[in-house]
């Protein structure tokens, strides 16, 4: 024995076993992958997020309509001209007026009104703070306050939004709500998930 | 070796295993022959009665198993047939509810032993990151389970967990999608919860819990004193002169303890619980509702200090992710404690009037914190507008904010004032009190 351990290649050996663990390193890496997409969203899932056309022709001024997508409240709501108005207002208040994170909303939302036409917005439903679900508080003052002018109000931490989804500040929710990809197949049909080209 | 002689002189069929098993020799090393400091109070009641409710979780959840449903469209259901169709069928849910209510009780007292004996220092600091890691599967699997009866809380709790895995920076949206597997908290979020509640997380649990006591056994117990039993051994025999065999010593003290859990445990069960909607919530009664969240959301009560921490780190720079983080390192920083403790003594008893005042301002932040996550942060009004800085905020945020501080305090300013409180003399043997 004490011959042959002589001739024992520890350098070799070392070599091998580097080797072998490291290919099976690999293996078992390379395994995993199934494991961990397999909890990806399945094909069927992602069939019930595609989009959803929405027929908006009767939902009237100062009025709004609960739709789903994606199992998310979607709200569209038609603003009256006084609603629109009161948009100028007080952008002080407001943590993000002008829209610096892109990401709430698509580049052509990326306006004063947060739509693409001025009256109908579009927006998710579910609060940027930790995903709610607020509550529209359409009409000025009542029981939000003398200084209400109408917006979004999430019951669980008490963020505020305005008429365009925008968080007031001190709010905890840390952006403003989420205006959804949609377009308009024609005058009254909006497409929910769906960009559209351009400006209308 | 003593071993062989001893399974040879055993006979009958305890002899036959000896030759092929070693029962025996097992028995005696864990049991008879294991020897425990033998001033152990009431606090060390609290591992023995956990490893119970460990047992008793997962024996009800298997014939809970048998009759719930967890699909989407049938889970609210099937636990309204348990409660009201299967035979015993709600005994052995409230068993089960109940159960993960009084297993937080009792790993909190544990760990807040540890903290007072210094049962973290070293030889026995990986024992103490094998129970912060059963703690973390422990909250886990709290987690996924609140989720199985698919009611309002469940669905909303649930929504607010997994969205702070989106608050996480760039891979964040990703990954709470992959974590629900949709674009919502969906059939395939609750399907998935339930192969962790019931297969993945007490797999995990029961291998830690194995390693935990794997490494007790290697290192002995600590004791009130906090003085070293293995120090002061009979010269003969090489028992320590303060040990007295876990079985039959503690075995019979653990059962008469575990006879008063049962006694409160058992009053529960049958009396509230509900717990007044802090053991089960009033919103769960009512069927999941993705389009419609509840006024207030609050976790189940032993969830609840971390989430007021969570609310009380205000968004910086646009992000939930401070907020999150606060959070995880509440938790996580437990960890830590075997190396910012300094103190040249484990025990409190010995440990000075400093590091009490630290503890106890740590327990009634504790305290606070969990109270403040159970109700809304309004629940206390506003400061008025007129007061500079605080105008205008809720006074129970601000609290909480103090108390986040505090309790962060007791484990980053542990080097210094574990150092600095004046420490008594330790006894070289263990004291009788």
């Amino acid at each position: 024995m004490a011959n042959k351990s002589k001739k024992v290649n520890l350098d070799r050996r070392r070599f091998l076993v580097t080797a072998t663990s490291v290919t099976g390193a690999i293996g078992a890496t390379a395994l995993g992958v199934p494991f961990v997409s397999s909890m990806l969203p399945s094909e069927k899932a992602k069939a019930a997020g595609a989009s959803v056309q929405v027929d908006v022709s009767k939902v009237e001024q100062g009025n709004v309509l609960t739709t789903e997508w994606r199992g998310q409240p979607v709200w569209i709501l038609n603003r009256s001209d006084e609603m629109i108005d009161s948009l100028k207002n007080n952008p002080k208040k407001l943590a993000d007026p002008n829209l610096k994170v892109s990401s709430q909303q698509p580049k052509y939302c990326q306006n004063e009104t947060r739509s693409i036409k001025p009256n109908m917005l579009v927006i998710v439903g579910i609060c940027t703070h930790l995903g709610c679900a607020p509550s529209p508080r359409l009409s000025p003052k009542g029981d939000m306050g003398e200084n209400w002018e109408g917006g979004f109000f999430c019951p669980c931490h008490g963020s505020k939004f305005d008429l365009a989804g925008r968080v007031f500040k001190g709010s905890p929710a840390p952006t403003n709500l989420v205006v959804p990809p949609h377009k308009y197949l024609n005058e009254n049909t909006i497409v929910l998930g769906e960009d559209a080209k351009e400006k209308v | 070796m003593a071993k062989k002689n001893e399974s040879q002189d055993s006979a009958g069929l305890i002899g036959w295993i000896d030759e092929r098993f070693p029962l025996s020799s097992f028995i005696k090393n864990h049991l008879t022959e294991y020897y425990a400091p033998k001033n152990f109070n009431f606090w060390y009641l609290f591992g023995a009665l956990a490893l119970f409710v460990f047992v008793m979780q997962i024996l009800t959840g298997i014939f809970l198993t048998m009759h719930y449903k967890p699909d989407a469209a049938q889970a609210f259901a099937s636990v309204e047939y348990i409660m009201r169709d299967v035979s015993f069928g709600w005994l052995i849910r409230y068993m089960h509810s109940t159960g993960s209510s009084l297993f937080f009780v009792v790993i909190y007292l544990h760990m807040f032993k540890s903290l007072m004996y210094g049962s973290y220092q070293k030889p026995r600091e990986l024992l103490w990151i094998f129970g912060v890691a059963i703690f973390l599967a422990l909250m886990a699997e709290a987690f996924f389970g609140y989720l199985l009866p698919w009611g309002q809380m469940s669905y909303w709790g649930a929504q607010v967990i997994v969205n702070l895995f989106a608050a996480v920076p760039f891979i964040g949206p990703d990954l709470a999608e992959w974590v629900r597997g949709d674009y919502l908290i969906s059939d395939a979020t609750l399907n998935r919860f339930f192969a962790f509640h019931v297969i993945a997380l007490p797999l995990a649990l029961a291998g830690l819990i194995l390693t935990h006591l794997i490494a007790l056994h290697e290192v002995g117990s600590n004791n009130p004193d906090g003085v070293e039993i293995k120090n002061y051994k009979d010269k003969k025999t090489g028992i320590p002169l303060d040990g007295i065999p876990f079985h039959p010593y503690y075995t019979v003290k653990d059962l008469i303890g575990l006879t008063v859990f049962l006694i409160v445990f058992a009053s529960i069960i049958f009396f509230a619980p509900e717990m007044g909607g802090y053991f089960l919530e009033a919103n769960n009664f009512v069927p999941a509702d993705p389009l419609v969240t509840p006024s207030h959301i609050a976790p189940v009560w032993y969830f609840t200090p971390f989430y007021s921490i969570l609310r009380a780190v205000p968004p910086i720079l646009n992000s939930q992710f401070p907020g999150v983080a606060a959070m995880g390192l509440s938790v996580l920083i437990f960890a830590f404690v075997p190396w910012l403790d300094k103190s040249p003594v484990r025990s409190i008893r010995y440990k000075g009037i400093l590091f009490k005042k630290w503890l106890g301002a740590f327990v009634v932040s504790f305290i606070i914190l969990g109270y403040l996550g159970t109700v809304p942060s309004t629940i206390w009004g506003q400061f008025p507008s007129v007061l500079p800085l605080l105008g205008g905020s809720d006074v129970a945020t601000v609290v909480a904010r103090i108390f986040t501080i505090i309790y962060f305090s007791f484990f980053i300013l542990m080097p210094i004032y574990s150092k600095k409180s004046i420490t008594k003399p330790v006894p070289t043997r263990v004291t009788m009190k």
